[in-house]
């Protein structure tokens, strides 16, 4: 069974976590877009902490017979991988793009610079 | 015979060499307009090449050659050019083989020409031996992926018909590009062929591709040419007959 003070200590976590991207988000710093996937993982940390015997059924499930407490560690881990996989995602959008308006950039100074100055 | 050509020139910090390139380019193909792609050079790559008539398209940050090529190949898109060639920024192509290179697209044999160092034996290029393997092992692997021979998939000496130019214009990798454009072209549908051309040493700077880089090049590289023959490409002769 996971000691009591485990699901404590991750419940506790939990909720900061959430509150933490709640309030980035409030306060525009943070897009919802790309807090969903943290909300996802502070509820899904949170469910798994505060249901005791939840966790102890999926342990079992795993095989992980000696330790329940492994399981919130190992969904946390692959939270945070997906997290990341998408930020990787993102950036190469991002960097895609980039390259793009530096490319149009590049061909409107030269269209603008053929331009005649405007008569005033 | 009046169809436009373009010489596309990437060039970042070769104030050395780049007044010689776009001479060269004006006296070997008088007719042809030379763009210079300047990306982001910290010189006055970009002063010189005007200084000597090239039109300059300055990128606002560094982009890496593939990105800088790339927008020479839009600019030959945007002002409807029907030919374009591409030859470094270092004076490594020579120039007076332009009209050699686009020889095959002017017959309507070819939609992309690759200035190739390996097409027959009479190339004098030797390059270092580790380059030569990884050269010869691209080329095998994009001739099997592409199923047609190809001989030198790294020359940054090549020309393109209208074809050739659309395609290049919408996708072009980035960085390290030649190799993966090459098989791009291929599952396109671009009818490719080779000539052979001689590469001189480097008129002035010093050449991109350092040792250390070179592990990232192979890997990128093989990674980049594996997705691209697994992803799909429009084939290109419906849009062109």
């Amino acid at each position: 069974m996971t000691p009591l003070r485990v699901s404590v200590i991750g419940a506790v976590a939990s909720i900061l976590l959430i509150l933490v991207v709640l309030e980035l988000v409030r306060g525009r710093r943070l897009k919802e877009r790309y807090a969903l996937l943290w909300l996802a993982t502070g509820i899904v940390l949170l469910v798994l902490s505060v249901w005791r015997g939840g966790l102890n059924t999926i342990a079992g499930w795993l095989g992980v017979t000696s330790y329940p407490p492994a399981v919130l560690f190992g969904v946390a881990t692959l939270f945070i991988l997906l997290v990341l996989l998408h930020y990787s995602t993102v950036i190469s959008k991002l960097t895609d793009e980039n390259v793009d308006l530096a490319q149009r950039i590049a061909l409107l100074e030269e269209r603008v610079s053929r331009e005649p100055p405007p008569a005033d | 015979m009046s169809r436009r050509l373009v010489a596309v020139v990437p060039a970042w910090n070769e104030a050395g060499a780049i007044a010689g390139v776009v001479d060269e380019i004006r006296s070997a193909v008088p007719e042809a307009d030379v763009v210079v792609v300047d990306d982001a050079s910290t010189d006055d790559t970009g002063a010189v090449a005007e200084s000597r008539g090239a039109v300059v398209l300055r990128l606002p940050f560094n982009v890496g050659i593939g990105g800088a090529v790339q927008t020479g190949f839009r600019y030959a898109l945007g002002e409807g050019y029907e030919l374009a060639v591409r030859l470094d920024g270092d004076g490594q192509h020579d120039a007076a083989e332009i009209p050699k290179i686009l020889a095959p697209i002017e017959a309507r044999e070819a939609d992309l020409v690759i200035g190739s160092r390996f097409v027959d034996g009479s190339g004098t290029y030797e390059p270092p031996p580790a380059r030569r393997v990884g050269i010869r092992v691209f080329a095998r692997l994009v001739s099997i992926l592409g199923r047609q021979r190809v001989t030198d998939t790294t020359s940054g000496f090549i020309a393109l018909d209208r074809a050739g130019i659309e395609l290049f214009a919408s996708q072009y990798p980035h960085d390290y590009p030649e190799v993966e454009a090459t098989l791009v072209a291929l599952r396109s549908g671009l009818r490719l062929a080779q000539v052979q051309v001689a590469m001189r040493e480097r008129a002035a700077g010093t050449s991109s591709i350092t040792f250390v880089r070179s592990l990232y090049y192979i890997v990128k590289v093989t990674l980049a040419l594996l997705v691209a023959s697994l992803r799909r490409y429009p084939r290109l002769e419906e849009a062109r007959r």
